[in-house]
């Protein structure tokens, strides 16, 4: 299992350099970059996907209800989603984490 | 969700994601959405080759990595050539039998440092002598891995941090280098340009990029708002607007044929792109009208390219 990059040293690498974990970098969290966060007002959305859609960090989550909801874990706040919300459902607000 | 069923018509599972998040490209990055999308059309029986750069340190710094597939770190120079060597191993090992026989995409990728100035010769190899892979360049316009240096497919005015503008210099001193024609004169069957800002359009190529019995070449316009110093939420207008000028239009050319698949119904003028980029805020509007004639010209040539080739 993956861990914390802090928590390796040279001895738990492979000889080769092989990555043998597809999809590990899930244990680094991007959300801790965000300074801002994208806030829904679902009274406006249409549940078309295109903030899914183009969101880089493949964050934006679609949800049981078929709304989508930012993944707070990964999130860097890019306010690509709300940009490009063709229903301005999206604000990008401060986070005061 | 309705969109992923729209997505059916090009992929699998809409909502499998092949590069896990985590990944560390700058906020709003283009580069690393264009791989996100072009990987959900190209699906789970995909190997990838890929050169130094934004992508491949992003993706997978040791001892994480991001992929979900297997993937391969390659030198600069030859992406083109590991590919090739992956490719040829597959089919001989499928005739002999040690291998089931089934559809595995060969994918090499590098930035257009990689393509168009380091990985060149061996991608011209590649394409020269048929293998059956895809092989995508990623255009930023710059070494941007680096921290933002000129490559042969920096657009002309642009700065970087070797080619400063100034009292005796523009920016870029030189026109962007045409490497998707560069990759139709190999006579390969499917040769595209791409922007992530127009999905479906990139879903398309991607699919018959995957479907071809050859060489197949993309060309991905890959917003850095990192290196062209703009606001990260407008990454995906950024390339809107590259292609409704014509600074970088949509097209694909198959078996020889060219055509345009994105065609505005008149093109909005290059200043509207070049207005709020950092990188060119240093060009006059004498500046932008000389680009705007080079710009008119390569569009009218890329028209007429359609006419002449069309079956
Ligand atoms: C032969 C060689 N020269 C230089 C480097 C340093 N280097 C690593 S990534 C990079 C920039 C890559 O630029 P590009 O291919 O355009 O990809 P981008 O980072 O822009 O996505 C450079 C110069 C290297 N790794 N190998
Ligand atoms: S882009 Fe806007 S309308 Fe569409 S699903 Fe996202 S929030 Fe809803
Ligand atoms: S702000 Fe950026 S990273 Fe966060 S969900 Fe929106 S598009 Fe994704
Ligand atoms: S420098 Fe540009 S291409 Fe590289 S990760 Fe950052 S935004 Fe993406
Ligand atoms: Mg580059």
């Amino acid at each position: 299992m993956a861990k914390p990059m802090e928590k390796y040293t040279w001895r738990d690498l492979n000889v080769g350099c092989v990555i043998d974990e597809p999809g590990s970098s899930l244990e680094y969290k991007t959300g801790d970059w965000r300074n801002l966060l994208p806030v829904t007002d679902y009274s406006k959305c249409t549940k078309c996907g295109l903030c899914w859609l183009f969101c880089p960090d493949n964050a934006m989550k679609p949800k049981d209800d078929g709304f989508f909801g930012p993944d707070l874990d990964y999130c860097k706040g890019c306010g690509i989603c709300a940009q490009e919300c063709k229903f301005a459902a999206i604000q990008m607000v401060e986070d005061k984490k | 969700m309705k969109i992923f069923k729209t997505l059916e018509r090009y992929m699998e599972k809409p909502d499998a994601e092949y590069i896990a998040s985590g990944h560390r490209a700058c906020q709003g990055c283009a580069e690393v959405l264009a791989l996100r999308l072009a990987f959900k059309v190209l699906g789970k029986d995909t190997i990838l080759a890929m050169a130094t750069g934004c992508m491949e340190i992003i993706s997978t710094p040791l001892p994480l990595t991001c992929w979900r597939l297997p993937w391969i770190h390659i030198a600069f120079e030859n992406t083109a050539a590991v590919a090739s060597g992956i490719e040829s191993a597959i089919r001989i090992l499928t005739q002999k039998g040690k291998l089931e026989n089934k559809k595995i995409n060969i994918v090499g990728i590098a930035g257009d440092g990689g393509t168009s100035d380091i990985g060149f010769q061996a991608l011209s190899g590649a394409l020269e002598r048929g293998h059956r892979l895809i092989y995508i360049c990623l255009d930023n316009e710059a070494y941007m891995n680096t921290g933002i240096q000129r490559s042969s497919s920096t657009p002309y005015g642009a700065f970087t941090t070797t080619s400063p503008p100034g009292k005796k210099s523009i920016g870029q001193s030189t026109w962007k280098k045409d490497m998707p024609k560069i990759a139709a004169a190999h006579n390969i069957p499917y040769v595209a340009t791409a922007c992530p800002s127009y999905p479906y359009d990139l879903f398309n190529k991607v699919k018959k990029a995957k479907e071809v019995n050859g060489p197949a070449y993309l060309h991905i316009l890959s917003v850095c708002p990192t290196g062209w110093r703009i606001p990260s939420e407008m990454a995906i207008e950024y390339g809107r607007l590259a292609v409704r000028s014509g600074v970088f239009p949509l097209y694909e050319v198959e078996n020889g044929v060219y055509r345009i698949t994105f065609k505005p119904e008149s093109l909005i003028p290059v200043k509207d792109y070049i207005k709020g980029q950092g990188r060119f805020r240093h060009l006059t509007d004498k500046e932008i009208s000389e680009i705007q004639d080079r710009v008119n010209k390569d569009w009218e040539r890329l028209t007429k390219l359609c006419e002449i080739t069309k079956a």
